[in-house]
């Protein structure tokens, strides 16, 4: 046998699946690992991905949701959009798949110590930043760290994602959790309008900070000139980008954008590294 | 190390002493043209040929391979977990390849093993298990340019030992102590021999006429040369066929596909191209390289500037493929040019 195969999946098993919004179209799915050697291999920080390896369907990549300071097993919220994910939402609770990575760069967790920390994130682009959240909100690194502002915007509520888990951030953590979403909803009592409003309501000082943003191209679109007025440098901005993508570890040649492997020097980049390269994403 | 020589007539002793250990493959001739093949006799060999239609590098880097297999039945506690596949069995020579055909193996050699966590084990295995005899070029094509491109006629770097032919007879030199090991038992070349081989090397550098220079294009920005105003009429008369991908010896770009029948799975790589507007298509719909002038920028941008500065390597090699099989004429020296003159 060849070692070190980084093409071979590590065997997983689905531990829970979850029904994560109410349009059905997104699904958390929680893997353990097989052999415990694959899980003390499996070492990874937030901004990370892996690929979901379903033998027969092939591979997607997908951001993971799960913090390393959870435990073990790891968490995927997967949008039911090709062949591989329409099947793997027809998975149960015990069946047997795979995981290959962690893959790609984390966020510059060292680059933020120090800082006040501004995350924006839209839709279920939230996934890897839900990540970020619980590592930085961990005792071990939160000291680390200065004020965290977390804007979240969905359509509607029943699209919000990891809801218990934000409602225990708004009571128990002292990060500033803004909630967002696109039009007035019943019960609702939190902030209406898209997250690009919202960062404009707040006003986060770019003074000695980093801001972490994701979503669709549209939120995207809309929220950099925000930032732009508040005196935010493009060096300060973060984003994470997709492409398809096959092997994941920056040979197969899909995914690049100018001379950068979304899956090897990304998938985490700086608006200012972003400028410099053609926007081939 | 010492340059050997071997009679002709002595071939088939040579290739049997080769083939104790390793399949032997050269360049046969194949109907109107030449093309790779396994060889048992030295009478399979040609010596008066440019070079291959196809590049050699399906040798290291199959058209298709299995990576893993698996039991596709999710009932079975043995099933659905990947396994991996495993390595040649048996050692290769590659007899005759071209000095170019074998730089393009170093070239890859740094995408595929770039650090620890890129390390291809398919890549690899076949790589060390293949032994490379390259033949030195006499007559370049007028395609040819491997002169510009840190490679030649008769360069050396990646060979195990480097064959020119002197007519009856064929000048043999050691490059890599595998080499030497292999010819060692070989008389030593004359004087008037090695000096022969060295007249060839200086007569088949002069006969590359083409020539390109690539200085402006390190200097200039990636954004730069990607939004150079050449791209724009360039990309027209491209068909995004992909013969220049197919032809090419560096173009490594791959595809993993699942294949099941019944009981039995696989997990494959097969061949890509980016010329191909599927390479890039997301599932939403979206295409980074949408349009058929972002796919055409992009070999080119591929090759001459992304890979210089990633790697410090050109991911060319100048064996002109691209440019003799392109139905419409496209000529990747052309291209260059324009890149590096560009305003």
């Amino acid at each position: 046998m060849r070692n070190n195969n980084p093409y071979l999946p590590y065997p997983v098993r689905i531990k829970r699946v979850e029904i994560a919004t109410e349009d059905r179209s997104l699904r958390t799915f929680e893997l353990e690992f097989l052999h415990q050697e694959d899980a003390d291999a499996f070492r990874y920080l937030p901004g990370q991905f892996a690929e979901l390896s379903v033998p027969g369907y092939g591979e997607a990549p997908i951001g993971i949701a799960s913090s390393p300071t959870e435990g073990d097993t790891l968490l995927f919220t997967v949008s039911k959009a090709g062949l591989l994910t329409s099947h793997l939402h027809s998975m149960s609770e015990g069946d047997v798949m795979g995981v290959r990575g962690p893959l790609g760069k984390s966020y510059p967790l060292q680059e933020m110590e120090g800082k006040n920390v501004l995350i924006l994130a839209g839709g279920y682009a939230v996934t890897t930043l839900r990540s970020t959240m619980v590592w930085l909100l961990h005792p071990d690194n939160r000291p680390k760290y200065g004020d965290i502002t977390f804007v979240y915007g969905a359509r509607t509520p029943g699209m919000i994602l990891y809801k218990e888990l934000l409602e225990e951030w708004e009571t128990n953590s002292d990060a500033n959790i803004h909630l967002t979403i696109d039009n007035e909803a019943p019960g609702w009592d939190k902030h209406v309008g898209f997250v690009p409003q919202i960062a404009e309501k707040i006003e986060p000082s770019p003074q000695n900070a980093m801001a972490l943003v994701c979503g669709p191209p549209v939120m995207i679109k809309f929220t950099q000139p925000v930032l732009d007025k508040q005196g935010w440098q493009s060096d300060q901005i973060i984003m994470s980008l997709e492409n398809r993508m096959k092997c994941g570890i920056g040979i197969c040649g899909r995914c690049n954008v100018g001379p950068h492997y979304v899956c090897k020097d990304g998938p985490v980049f700086s608006k200012a590294e972003l400028d410099e390269l053609p926007k081939e994403y | 190390m010492q340059d050997k020589i071997l009679d002709k007539s002595e071939l088939d002793a040579f290739l049997e002493r080769l083939g104790k250990e390793h399949d032997v493959h050269a360049p046969v001739q194949n109907g109107g043209s030449v093309e790779w093949a396994a060889v048992d006799s030295s009478r399979d060999l040609v010596w008066d040929f440019t070079n291959t239609g196809v590049s050699p590098k399906r040798y290291i880097f199959p058209q298709t391979e299995c990576m893993m297999r698996f039991r596709n039945r999710s009932d079975d506690p043995e099933g659905m977990v990947m396994k991996e596949e495993p390595g040649l069995t048996r050692k290769r020579a590659l007899l005759n390849i071209r000095p170019c055909d074998v730089k393009a193996f170093r070239v890859l050699d740094s995408v595929y093993c770039q650090d620890e966590k890129t390390n291809d084990v398919y890549w690899r295995d076949k790589r060390e298990k293949t032994l490379y005899l390259g033949l030195a070029c006499k007559s370049p094509c007028p395609t040819c340019f491997c002169t510009s491109v840190r490679c030649g006629p008769h360069h050396e770097e990646g060979l195990d030992v480097l064959l020119v032919d002197l007519g009856e007879q064929l000048l043999l030199r050691p490059v890599s102590d595998k080499g030497q090991e292999l010819v060692s038992h070989l008389s030593d070349a004359p004087q008037e021999a090695v000096q022969q081989a060295a007249k060839q090397k200086e007569d088949a550098e002069a006969a590359i006429q083409s020539r390109v220079d690539l200085e402006n294009i390190m200097a200039r920005s990636v954004l730069e040369l990607y939004e150079a105003p050449m791209w724009d009429r360039e990309h027209e008369s491209c068909l995004n066929c992909g013969v220049c991908t197919y032809v090419c010896p560096t173009c490594h770009c791959f595809d993993i596909q699942d294949e099941t029948q019944g009981e039995h799975g696989r997990r494959v790589r097969n061949w890509d191209t980016c010329m191909s507007w599927l390479f890039t298509y997301h599932t939403s719909g979206h295409n980074p390289r949408g349009s058929k002038k972002d796919r055409y920028r992009q070999r080119f941008m591929h090759k001459f500037k992304y890979m210089p500065q990633k790697f410090d390597v050109i991911g060319c090699v100048g064996c002109g493929r691209c440019t003799s099989r392109c139905p419409v004429n496209i000529d990747v020296t052309e291209v260059v040019r324009g890149m590096n003159e560009q305003e």
